[in-house]
């Protein structure tokens, strides 16, 4: 039969068809000779709309247009795990391989997933079992920390157990059990399965959130936790350091596996992830980060479609290994590029714009991202999570445009990047005062059960001082600091040292770059120790230029390096000599 | 079949539109001749049916709807190359236009390239020697690295690239290095300029210069750095060399796609700019880089003024979105005297974090950059109370950090014209600076570093003595030179 659907028109990366019915929405089309992966985006009588996710240029009109009655699925199945893959799950080594070119020609078919690799499969289930949506029939060592559970696919029903192989080695496509559901239908089962990127995965039940996701970074850990399931936004102009702390936080959160989507950014700053994640050892299992990591890499100069579609690549991996039941912290950077992309797709489509040229749907489409985020019990009865960090590019670092402002509405912790912390290397440069975690409730359990009462006390003291500080300020940029009373400079000395010696955190110094909880406590514990005990001299109307000529503010800024993380009772030494050092004082 | 189509239907701007084209396809090249024998070239922007758009780079000034004959190339736009372009001069759409004859194609490159694999890249770390301290210290540029020049109308970024040129290339002392210069809407003398410096520094061999000037057409614009690129792309991944690409001035470039696109009819975004423009800027700074199993590389420095100043504005916004970092030029430093006029706190190099230390340049580099530009940011905290309060109020260490910034924007981010430090030169002249604080005061800094490098009898480090020492420096560099 001859294939009637040909390409009507051509703009950018939108093709229409003219006069079919054969296409349905969001359907996953192939454009061309080469085959181009497409999408419908738009249907009307008179013309089906379709992006296209490559370059469209020496496209033809008359090209013919092959439907494949599916959504856009991708292939989920052992293999993704330390591999690094396009917008549309095109695995970018096996395409460098293929094509044996260092760029990215159009129309590369390329299964997404290894199909001829063997995997070291265990068989769980057996004959006569009842496998319900989501239950695991089988599992392989995917890599050296990750083990792979194959589920059954939540598009089935479930069935009865038919027939299995025994365990061994098996390729991707083989089958390896057969059910049969309750209408006698038989359905074999590999070891992958396939899921459309634009549907959330489904969950028995969701959790609240209160277990916090340790960074272990000081900042973030102690005034903004997130919790495991949360959602959280870096926004921050250029230069701010938002690619920094998304490297920190997926080197160093305690999630069991990272997504980290590089969506519309910089090509040579994929490679550096790659590098460093490869050489980088993971603390809890001493493997190399890439055991853990998948990395969805679409530059800012690769295809604009692909580049919506990324983000949702994304979460569906996340959202099948929260199903296995690991905790997964998926890193999102940026959110405003995928924004963009969508601008730039509905200007193509001539759609009344909204705020900025952004479609009126864009906050519609954020939430739905967003969503996607959370701690679950999975169908098979695991506990499982993914969280959602979204950088946010805003244009002129401005934070009232729309992309930022419609983020805010949808994520519960937002650490604000500074332009002028980032100008003065104060990193990172998440600023005190703007942002806020509306998380810090839903943990405080979690934190004075495994740090203590103190740690609260302490958090609410810090924040205490820098806000005083920062109100003192004001005061100091009109008239100078010489003219307050001793008890407020004291504030001012001490909210520096909070600032230098805790908030500020140096990620490429080997102890400072992850600090564990219990020394983040100590270390405030002396800022604050040293603050009570100065405001006690200062009571006795001692002038603080004593207390300053004893350097001790600034000693205890190299309290981040000089104390081994692994060495806290250092903490009792130095506390200890700043007993001693003040004792001169209040002896005179 | 060679079809050629009598007369257009419909001419807008630089566009015309044909009806009833057949078998026409995206980007594809066309000829059209006038009846006056001229021929213009255009590319095929939009198909819709059988009736297509086409920019016509040279502009439609004299064509009626019946004068010309459109002839349709079978082809993209392809930028014929070879060893021997180097040296040579095209106009903006790539064709030779210094009388030397046409290029005989060794190869033709599409000119929009093809994105480089992300897997396929080798993530920089060589760094440049600019022989400019505030650059080579505090905003490293890195070989492979996209650094644009943020600068305004009437500054000094012309001199500043042109020195980068100038003392770069003694680093790269192997004849594999090589300039491609893309100028878009710059004015004559500017274009001039670059040639006679590129002449007095001996390279101008080594360079393949693009021109598109103010008064040449705004579709060749839109393509110029696309050329440029492409001409750099094959000089650095088949021959081998390190490229450096020179656009000047990106600025007239996105008002070019700005027009282009207003032409076109499609949706503003920011300012009336297309709202493509991140994704387009993209397509050209994303071809900087280097590739495994390559040994050339493409290092990228964009020139762009930024309008009124205004770092804001969706060019110099978008451009630092997606370069690895901006050098910043400042119109008090300029008006101050200072050359360059480099204001250090807002710009920032990606990549040196990498290429700079233990083995790269020295292992306290890091650590000083970050004493420096925290410093000088204090320095900017003083100088705005001073502003209020008067300087005499100060406290003794706000006075200190006032003094330090007088020296550090005299002596280090001052330098001469043909003044070429090494990247000692620049660390220990940062660390001299340095020592004219309190050591208490330097809290991004190891004691282990301190100990080394702190100037702790801080009598020697006088003003006088201090501005010998420059001098020193100087006639240093005279005999190294």
């Amino acid at each position: 039969m001859a294939n009637n659907n040909v390409i009507y028109g051509i703009n950018g990366p939108v093709v229409t068809v003219k006069d079919t019915r054969a296409f349905s929405m969001m359907e996953m089309v192939y454009v061309g000779d080469e085959r181009l992966v497409g999408e419908v985006i738009g249907i009307t009588d008179k013309l089906t709309t379709i992006q296209v996710y490559e370059e469209t240029t020496g496209l033809k009109l008359g090209d013919a247009i092959y439907g494949t009655g599916e959504p856009m699925n991708i292939l989920l199945g052992p293999g993704i795990i330390d591999n690094i893959f396009d917008g549309i799950e095109r695995p970018l080594k096996a395409i460098e391989e293929k094509t044996n070119s260092s760029f990215i020609s159009r129309g590369a078919s390329v299964s997404s997933l290894d199909e001829n690799k063997y995997w070291n499969v265990k068989i769980r289930a057996k004959i006569g079992d009842y496998l319900k949506a989501g239950e695991i029939y089988a599992t392989c060592p995917e890599t050296a920390i990750i083990e792979h559970r194959c589920m059954v696919s939540p598009k089935l029903k479930g069935g009865k157990v038919v027939s299995v192989q025994p365990d061994g080695k098996y390729k991707l496509r083989d089958t390896i059990v057969v059910i049969e559901d309750d209408e006698g239908v038989k359905h074999d089962l590999t070891l992958c399965q396939e899921w459309p990127i634009r549907t959330p995965r489904p969950s028995a039940q969701r959790l609240s959130a209160d277990v916090p996701l340790i960074t272990g970074q000081r900042v973030i850990d102690t005034l903004f936790p997130i919790s495991k399931g949360g959602t959280a936004a870096i926004p921050g102009g250029f230069g701010t350091g938002k690619t920094m702390t998304q490297h920190q936080l997926a080197k160093w959160c305690d999630a069991d596996i990272i997504v980290y989507v590089g969506c519309g950014e910089r090509g040579n700053e994929m490679s550096q992830v790659l590098e460093e994640f490869t050489e980088l050892v993971d603390p809890k299992s001493g493997r190399p980060m890439t055991d853990r990591t998948v990395l969805i890499a679409n530059t800012s100069n690769m295809p604009v479609a692909a580049r919506e579609a990324s983000i949702y690549t994304g979460i569906t991996l996340a959202e099948y290994y929260r199903d296995m039941g690991y905790h997964v912290a998926i890193m999102a950077d940026s959110t405003s590029r995928w924004a963009e992309a969508l601008r730039e797709i509905s200007g193509r489509l001539e759609e009344m714009p909204a705020e900025e040229g952004y479609p009126a749907y864009l906050p519609s489409r954020l939430s739905e991202f967003y969503e996607r985020a959370g701690r679950i019990n999975t169908l098979s009865g695991f506990e499982g999570s993914v969280t959602i960090i979204g950088a946010v590019s805003p244009p002129g670092a401005d934070f009232s445009e729309p992309v930022t402002q419609n983020t805010k509405r949808f994520i519960r912790c937002f650490w604000a990047l500074d332009k002028s912390l980032a100008y003065s290397r104060h990193y990172p440069a998440i600023n005190w005062m703007t942002s806020y975690s509306e998380y810090f409730t839903d943990l405080d359990p979690w934190f004075r059960k495994n740090l203590g009462e103190d740690f609260i006390k302490y958090r609410s003291k810090v924040t205490a001082l820098l806000h005083e500080e920062s109100e003192l300020m004001e005061i100091v940029k009109l008239i100078g600091s010489d003219v307050l009373p001793d008890d407020q400079k004291l504030v001012i000395e001490t909210a520096k040292a909070i600032r230098v010696a805790f908030l500020q955190q140096n990620a490429f110094h080997k102890e400072d770059t992850f600090v564990p909880l219990e020394k983040q406590k100590l270390m405030m514990k002396t800022i604050l120790h040293l603050y009570e005990k100065s405001k006690h001299i200062i009571g006795a109307q001692i002038p603080i230029s004593q207390i300053l000529d004893l350097h001790l503010f600034e000693k205890i800024t190299k309290m981040k390096y000089d104390i081994p993380n692994n060495k806290l009772e250092m903490f009792d030494e130095l506390n200890k000599s700043i007993d001693e050092a003040l004792s001169t004082i209040s002896v005179i | 079949m060679v079809l050629d189509y009598v007369g257009v239907k419909e001419i807008n701007g630089s566009l015309i539109v044909l009806d009833d084209v057949e078998n026409a396809f995206f980007e594809e090249i066309v000829d059209i001749r006038l009846d006056d024998g001229t021929i213009r070239h255009g590319r095929i922007v939009q198909t819709q049916g059988k009736r297509c758009v086409i920019q016509v780079f040279e502009g439609t000034k004299g064509m009626s709807l019946d004068n010309a004959r459109t002839r349709l190339k079978g082809r993209p736009m392809e930028l014929a190359l070879s060893p021997e372009i180097m040296g040579r001069v095209f106009n903006g759409a790539g064709m030779p236009i210094d009388g030397l004859g046409e290029i005989y194609p060794q190869y033709n490159a599409n000119i929009n390239g093809t994105p480089i694999n992300p897997v396929s890249r080798v993530y920089p770390k060589n760094y440049i020697n600019t022989g400019i301290s505030t650059i080579d210290t505090l905003m490293t540029l890195i070989r492979g690295q996209k650094l644009p020049i943020f600068s305004g109308s009437g500054m000094k970024h012309n001199e500043l690239a042109v020195q980068i040129v100038r003392q770069a290339q003694i680093a790269g002392a192997d004849n594999k290095f090589g300039i491609v210069f893309a100028a878009m809407g710059v004015k004559n003398d500017v274009a001039e300029y670059f040639r006679k410096s590129f002449d007095e520094s001996g390279v101008l061999g080594r360079v393949v210069m693009f021109l598109n000037l103010a008064n040449d057409p705004i579709i060749e614009r839109t393509l110029t750095p696309r050329c440029a690129l492409a001409a750099a792309e094959y000089l650095a991944f088949e021959l081998d060399m390190h490229i450096l690409v020179i656009m000047t001035d990106m600025t007239s470039y996105c008002e070019a796609l700005r027009e282009f696109s207003s032409s076109k009819g499609e949706i503003p975004g920011r300012k009336g700019y297309p709202g493509y423009l991140y994704s387009d800027l993209a397509s050209l700074y994303e071809r900087a880089g280097m590739i495994k199993g390559k040994n050339g590389s493409v290092t990228q420095i964009p020139i762009l003024t930024m309008p009124n100043d205004d770092i804001t504005h969706p060019i110099p916004d978008l451009t630092g979105y997606i370069t690895e970092g901006q050098i910043v030029l400042s119109r008090s430093l300029e008006g101050a005297g200072l050359y360059p006029p480099v204001s250090v706190l807002p710009s920032l190099s990606r990549l040196m974090k990498d290429g700079i230390g233990e083995g790269y340049t020295r292992a306290d580099h890091s650590p000083l950059a970050n004493q420096l530009f925290a410093a000088y940011a204090k320095v900017m905290d003083a100088r705005s109370l001073a502003s209020v309060i008067g300087e005499e109020e100060l406290s003794p260490v706000d006075k200190k950090y006032i003094e330090f910034g007088k020296l550090f924007e005299r002596y280090f981010v001052n330098q001469g014209y043909n003044e070429n430090r090494t990247i000692e030169q620049s660390l220990d002249l940062g660390w001299k600076l340095l020592s004219t604080l309190p050591r208490e005061e330097l809290d991004r800094v190891d004691d282990e570093i301190l100990d080394k490098y702190y100037i702790e009898d801080t009598d020697s480090i006088t003003f006088e003595t201090f501005g010998a020492d420059e001098s020193d420096d100087n006639s240093n560099d005279e005999d190294i030179a």
